[in-house]
């Protein structure tokens, strides 16, 4: 290692860069979060200190418990979140496997025209899917939003798990093979296990878009029934602008599970990120 | 069984199925099905063809052209300011956090992306609430600098809505260049390195004439990523602006320009076929982008193979 590159200032100005850049992406949250906790008077007096016993008030949350029905909002993006992530997953790793195991003809024509999706957004078709939703009285369900998420998920999934699966020992599928065992035991059984860690990232990769998503749910479900927390907040704070207290009590309530979700998975995205995973 | 014929494989076909049907049917078929909806228009609730009408409309009539160039123009310094922000805080930070022996590295990474994480909603209200006048956080902390002067209401004036727009969404998305160029730093081989300091080329030299000819790749996808997402753009300004994307459309991008041709707004009323066209315009428009990083960039950029 040479001197220039371990050099004390070198370092001490690296760190300097870092966390001034630290501070302005994590900035906008913690003032949110801080002053979600004060009272009215205490966010307007002195927004940049944190909530003290006198100032402490949830006010705002008891407005939002109150008038938004968030834990149906909640709710609703789970179920869309979680149903498109299974859908992407099985029909993504088993579209991989068959691409990745199996030589057929239009092989390479199959993967290129499921990859074109990772480069042509999906909203372009918003037009025709409504149509389409609206023929097949999908419209306010959550079926519809999990269909289109699964149709968006697919092609970086297949693309993705593609690559893995390509690494999986071909003599460990051979021996499942002289033992009798079908090709979907194979899939199942011996190569799904081996690619969890990619299923993993592509996973995480998946879900974030889904949960963060406004556009789908505005247009093919803005029903109150159907509402998610992304589209229910955006909503709440368009309609309560004016109290302070809720917005950014609402806010935080959308930061929180994210967040908590973000660093339980944080060295997985990071990992799968950083393995190359994304070429 | 024939020896001569194989089987066929039932089981490629049903591992391919439910992926690519549920891919077609909601996905390209749609596509295609917009595309095609723009040759047609709504004569006495019939969809009659009408060739490239629509198209004509969209760049003849003034009510439609001034919303559509002015949209287009606007994302096209959305895309510039986005490129001349966010690549090189990207490749700055990467580069940072690459070095060796670098404590706490891990959790600048984490931190750095968690904006990257958050929804369009929060980080658009959360912004609009900073920087507003009302709440003063903005300018006391420029008064802590002693820039208090500087302060304006960015997001409510007309010739600074879009840049402050431009880089909030800066802001939340830094994080993805910055890991992708990571990776590509981190997968530089320490010999290539070694060599490069024997020869005595270190620090600054070293980054510019051995790891950034090496990571260009990785900026070249990094850049085509960022623009179909630019080109694809709607949430952020329609959370921090609403549909009309104010003030007086200074912050119109083509995803709220077409969310307006299809749903109407005020006196306005929604027109799929409207909406049709102006998808179709950012169709081809992203391809254009796409097609010219796979011919023109992507064959040109060295990839070297260690």
């Amino acid at each position: 290692m040479s001197k220039a590159t371990s050099s004390p200032v070198r370092s001490i100005a690296a760190h300097g860069a870092l966390i001034l850049y630290t501070i302005i992406a994590l900035f906008p949250v913690v003032i949110v979060v801080i002053n979600s906790f004060k009272s009215r008077q205490a966010i307007f007096r002195e927004p940049l200190m944190p909530p003290t016993a006198s100032t402490f008030d949830l006010v705002g949350y008891a407005t939002v418990w109150n008038q938004g029905d968030f834990a149906l909002y909640f709710q609703n993006s789970l179920i869309v979140t979680v149903a498109s992530l299974f859908f992407v997953l099985l029909f993504g790793a088993m579209a991989a496997f068959a691409l990745s195991e199996y030589r057929f003809r239009g092989n390479a024509l199959m993967g290129l025209y499921l990859a074109l999706g990772i480069m042509i957004p999906i909203r372009l078709g918003t037009v025709a899917i409504l149509q389409l939703m609206v023929a097949g009285g999908l419209v306010n369900t959550l079926t519809a939003l999990v269909l289109v998420y699964t149709a968006q998920g697919l092609p970086l999934a297949i693309f993705i798990l593609s690559e893995f699966m390509k690494s999986v020992s071909d003599d460990l599928k051979n021996a499942g093979r002289i033992d009798g065992l079908s090709e979907y035991t194979i899939f199942f059984r011996l190569v799904l296990p081996l690619v969890r860690p990619a299923m993993a990232t592509v996973a995480v990769f998946t879900m974030i878009p889904i949960w963060n998503d406004l556009w789908f749910p505005l247009i093919l479900a803005p029903s109150e029934a159907t509402k998610t927390v992304t589209l229910g907040a955006q909503l709440f704070l368009g309609q309560y602008v004016t109290n302070w207290n809720a917005v950014l009590a609402a806010l935080s309530l959308a930061i929180l599970p994210v967040l908590i979700l973000y660093i339980a998975f944080s060295r997985q995205l990071i990992r799968g990120i950083t393995s190359g995973a994304v070429k | 069984m024939a020896t001569a014929k194989r089987p066929i494989r039932w089981h490629v076909g049903v591992f391919l199925a439910p992926a690519v049907l549920v891919y077609t049917a909601i996905m390209i078929l749609p596509l295609f099905g917009t595309l095609q909806l723009s040759l047609f228009k709504a004569v006495n609730g019939v969809q009659t063809f009408v060739g490239l009408d629509n198209f004509r409309t969209l760049f003849g009539d003034p009510n439609w052209s001034t919303g559509f160039w002015n949209a287009l123009r606007n994302n096209i310094w959305f895309f510039v300011i986005h490129m001349l922000v966010q690549n090189p805080i990207g490749v700055l930070l990467a580069a940072l956090l690459s070095s060796p022996k670098l404590r706490f590295s891990a959790f600048y990474r984490t931190a750095i992306f968690v904006p990257t994480i958050l929804s369009f909603v929060i980080v658009g209200f959360a912004w609009k609430l900073i920087l507003s006048p009302l709440w003063g956080v903005a300018p006391n902390l420029l008064d802590l600098v002693g820039l208090k002067f500087l302060f304006s209401p960015w997001l409510g004036k007309e010739g600074s809505a879009l840049i402050a727009l431009s880089l909030i969404s800066v802001w939340q998305f830094v994080g993805i260049p910055m890991m992708l160029i990571y990776a590509a730093l981190l997968s530089i081989p320490d010999e290539v390195i070694e060599a490069a300091e024997c020869d005595g080329v270190t620090g600054m030299a070293q980054f510019w004439k051995i790891k950034l000819p090496l990571i260009l790749p990785a900026i070249g996808i990094i850049s085509i990523l960022t623009f179909v997402g630019n080109f694809n753009a709607f949430d952020l300004i329609y959370t921090a602006q609403g549909a009309l994307a104010g003030p007086n459309f200074s912050t119109d991008i083509l995803g709220t320009f077409l969310y307006r041709a299809f749903f109407g707004f005020q006196l306005q009323v929604g027109d799929p076929n409207m909406g049709a066209t102006i998808a179709t315009m950012m169709f081809l428009i992203i391809l254009a982008g796409v097609c010219i990083y796979l011919f023109l960039i992507q064959t040109r950029l060295r990839r070297y193979q260690f």
